[in-house]
């Protein structure tokens, strides 16, 4: 393992960090509507739309009616996303003519948008008109994080209030986000992008001349930068080109591997901040980022580890693997030479640690223990800092089962935060934590015995059953990356993967709901001697426990089958 | 619902307009006034013609010229209608196949180099349009262009670090050198001395 490598991650997470926590006070102002300075503008927007809306932005909802707008809201975008790509053949900004997409990856891409997955089952150089990635896909990369940021706002609010019937209204929460938080910071990033190289226009594909004995190539062009931006800080994670963010034209150097790496983490650490902050006592945040980034160094460092120590076949060949001053070393295949091997684990790391799913190299050429570090971590529901929204109120959940399972240790009512987690909680907080897994493994399950999802795996062995293991823990938790060599646009996978993506985001996302709702309109709780604080080292621990306990028991024998049995095998190789 | 059903659609409207047309709109106008050259593609551009952009690959398989990393892309290598990798896992019998045929043919080229070969000469990258290789994958293949061309290796060696770009901060990322423009750069040798 080099230095370089574990100096490059901390500095991505110091930085995150440090900018993260006056990025989350802000998020916490905009939620609570405050008035910031010069915000007059601002406002008289705000107002002008909401009039045509006929929403009243002093009016909150109770989480019932926040439910069944962002369901509406998620439908509709699902809706208009699908028309979007039958129709892109008749709509202007189409320079590459591309025909309509078929109606099962429509479907499949506008529900995988829609719900933050970005899972991509089409090439999208090949595939989309710049009018359905920017009217379309880039649309989405903004409102599912918004809505995420909306989701987790609701839950925060349920702590924060007491005897409250009421956690918020959902159009105002959106509106505000989207435009007072993600549309600023994607213009800036997307600035600086372009001026590294991240194409930006609407032009059509370049052709261009032979030189030497190369033969002519055609380069494709496209509103890339302002959709890259997005996709990172919003941690959707779906490419412009199929190569996403290994793709030169995405991320042509170091520097903005690191400004995505940073913008990845960003608003997920601002949650945490914005957490603390509106339920008054920033310990709290700092207990959850904590045990957010104790997960996400431990699984880090592993896959940078196994991804330096290379392929021993590369060795027996005759290769060079050796890390110099002069080359990168280790597992090259599926790498770029700009990144090398320890900016690339990083990257697959932050990508599954959080919901992004960008990648800056092939998942699936990794090692078999390099692989299994990104499974691992969208199985644990994708709570290691997590997406923008849904990983801060993944975390709350398993914060409430840790305190639940503390409390039965000692005969007490759990408490979080001044709040009795009773019976409805934990019947929620038991769906929302299940209902990954049940999507995944029994989608796992269902592919591997029909003959539809075994004929897509492209390498043989254990690593083929990785593969569809793989998609099915990418859809259900909204992640998008993918073990690629599994041929997923066919009508099998784009159906069954679309509808895992769907259940992983709205089985969480309405338990989460129904508990904020609950909590509301709970009393507080007064502090006694026997509550259990919730900001020191031992409260970290009981988190990260409930985390690995989860996962651990629900993935190690799936896990066993695939890249374990892998890894055994690579090593009879040496 | 129903009283939902106006703010959903009016909404949906309204963001779709500011993030998904107005913005994308504003950043390429601000992007293209200031950056001209990398909003479009960072061509590289002779007697008016682009002939290739410094940020993708091109495939070169000519001794006398520098090679890049193999590509995995569909159809052909350097296919930037197809970027992508092999997916080939690391156990997968097509992989070492591969990695074979990539050594062979470096070998054949350049018989007299006993060299181990920097293993990412020998792997396809994740885009499949990798401008880079590593350092050594240059140092490796310079012995060969220098005898092809009839230059001597002290030429060609000056030229490639002359090409190559450090680690950012002197720490992160790698050091590389740009295969296509390192070429160009030949050529124009060859050209000048033509003249």
């Amino acid at each position: 393992m080099t230095i370089a490598a574990i100096v490059l991650g901390l500095a991505v997470l110091a930085l995150a960090t440090v900018c993260g926590r006056p990025l989350g006070y802000y998020i916490a102002d905009v939620l609570d509507g405050k008035a910031t300075p010069r915000s007059r503008f601002r406002f008289n927007i705000e107002r002008w739309i909401y009039r045509v809306a006929g929403v009243d932005a002093e009016r909150e909802t109770g989480w019932k009616q926040y439910a069944v707008g962002v369901l509406l809201f998620s439908v509709v975008g699902t809706l208009f996303v699908y028309a979007l790509q039958r129709l892109q053949a008749v709509l202007p900004l189409n320079p590459q003519a591309f025909g309509a997409v078929t109606p099962d990856s429509s479907f499949n891409t506008a529900v995988s948008f829609v719900t933050n997955t970005n899972w991509q089952g089409y090439a999208g150089e090949s595939t989309m008109s710049h009018l359905t990635q920017m009217a379309g896909l880039a649309v989405q990369n903004f409102v599912s994080a918004a809505t995420g940021i909306a989701v987790a706002a609701a839950l925060i609010r349920g702590f924060a209030r007491h005897t409250s019937t009421t956690i918020g209204n959902f159009w105002v929460d959106l509106t505000r986000v989207t435009l007072y938080v993600l549309l600023p910071l994607a213009a800036v990033m997307a600035l600086v992008l372009v001026s590294q190289g991240v194409i930006q226009n609407f032009d059509a594909y370049k052709e261009v001349t032979a030189v030497a004995q190369g033969s002519t190539q055609t380069l494709p062009m496209g509103p890339v930068a302002s959709q890259e931006a997005i996709k990172e800080l919003g941690t959707n994670g779906g490419g412009f080109f199929n190569a996403n963010s290994a793709h030169p034209y995405e991320n042509p150097n170091t520097l903005t591997n690191f400004i995505q790496l940073f913008a990845i983490l960003l608003i997920p650490i601002a949650l945490t901040f914005t957490f603390g902050r509106m339920v008054g006592d920033a310990r709290q945040g700092w207990a959850v980022l904590a045990g957010m980034a104790i997960l996400f160094v431990a699984l880090w460092l592993v896959a940078v580890h196994f991804e330096q120590q290379g392929n021993p076949v590369f060795t027996q060949v005759g290769a060079d693997v050796a890390r110099s001053d002069t080359q990168p070393g280790g597992n090259m295949e599926g790498k770029e030479a700009r990144f090398g091997v320890g900016a690339s684990a990083l990257f697959v790391a932050v990508t599954t640690a959080t919901s992004t799913g960008a990648v800056n190299t092939m998942h699936d050429s990794m090692t078999p223990m390099g692989g299994l570090v990104p499974m691992f971590l969208m199985q644990l529901g994708e709570v290691a800092f997590g997406g923008v929204g849904s990983g801060l109120y993944g975390m709350l959940i398993y914060a409430l089962l840790g305190v639940f399972i503390a409390g039965l240790m000692i005969g007490r009512t759990p408490e979080y935060l001044g709040k009795k987690i009773e019976a409805f909680d934990m019947k929620m907080t038991s769906i929302a934590i299940l209902a990954t897994p049940f999507v995944v493994l029994i989608g796992t399950a269902v592919a591997v015995s029909v003959e539809a999802g075994k004929i897509g795996v492209a390498n043989p062995g254990a690593h083929g059953f990785s593969e569809i293991l793989y998609a099915f823990s990418s859809a259900g938790n909204n992640n998008g990356s993918a073990f690629a060599g599994l041929s997923a646009n066919t009508p099998f996978y784009n159906t069954a993967l679309g509808i895992a993506m769907w259940l992983g985001r709205f089985w969480v996302l309405i338990p989460v709901l129904a508990i904020a709702g609950s909590l509301a309109a709970k009393k507080r709780a007064p502090v006694t001697a026997g509550t259990l604080p919730t900001h020191g080292p031992l409260f970290v621990v009981l988190l990260i426990g409930s985390v690995l306990l989860i996962g651990a028991l629900t993935y190690v024998p799936a896990l066993a089958l695939g890249p374990v049995v892998e890894q055994l095998m690579m090593s009879g190789e040496k | 619902m129903t009283s939902q059903i106006r703010p959903v659609l009016v909404l949906f409207a309204f963001l779709t307009l500011m993030t998904g047309v107005v913005y994308p709109f504003v950043v390429t106008g601000i992007g293209t006034a200031l950056f001209p050259d990398a909003a479009r593609g960072s061509l590289i551009v002779r007697d008016g013609q682009p002939i290739g952009s410094r940020l993708i690959g091109r495939s070169f398989t000519e001794p006398k010229y520098f090679w890049g990393r193999p590509s995995a892309t569909a159809t052909a290598p350097y296919n930037a209608l197809a970027s992508g990798g092999s997916n080939q896992g690391p156990l997968n019998p097509a992989l070492e196949e591969a990695v074979r045929g990539r050594i062979e043919a470096l070998r054949t080229a350049d018989p007299g180099n006993g060299a181990l070969i920097p293993v990412d000469l020998i792997t396809a990258s994740a885009s499949g349009l990798d401008p880079h290789i590593s350092v050594a994958a240059a140092q490796y293949q310079v012995a060969r262009v220098a005898n092809a061309r009839g230059l001597p290796a002290t030429q060609v060696g000056e030229l490639v670090v002359g090409h190559t770009s450090e680690r950012w901060l002197g720490l992160f990322g790698e050091p590389t050198v740009n295969v296509l423009a390192l070429n160009l750069a030949l050529d124009d040798i060859a050209g000048r001395v033509g003249e």
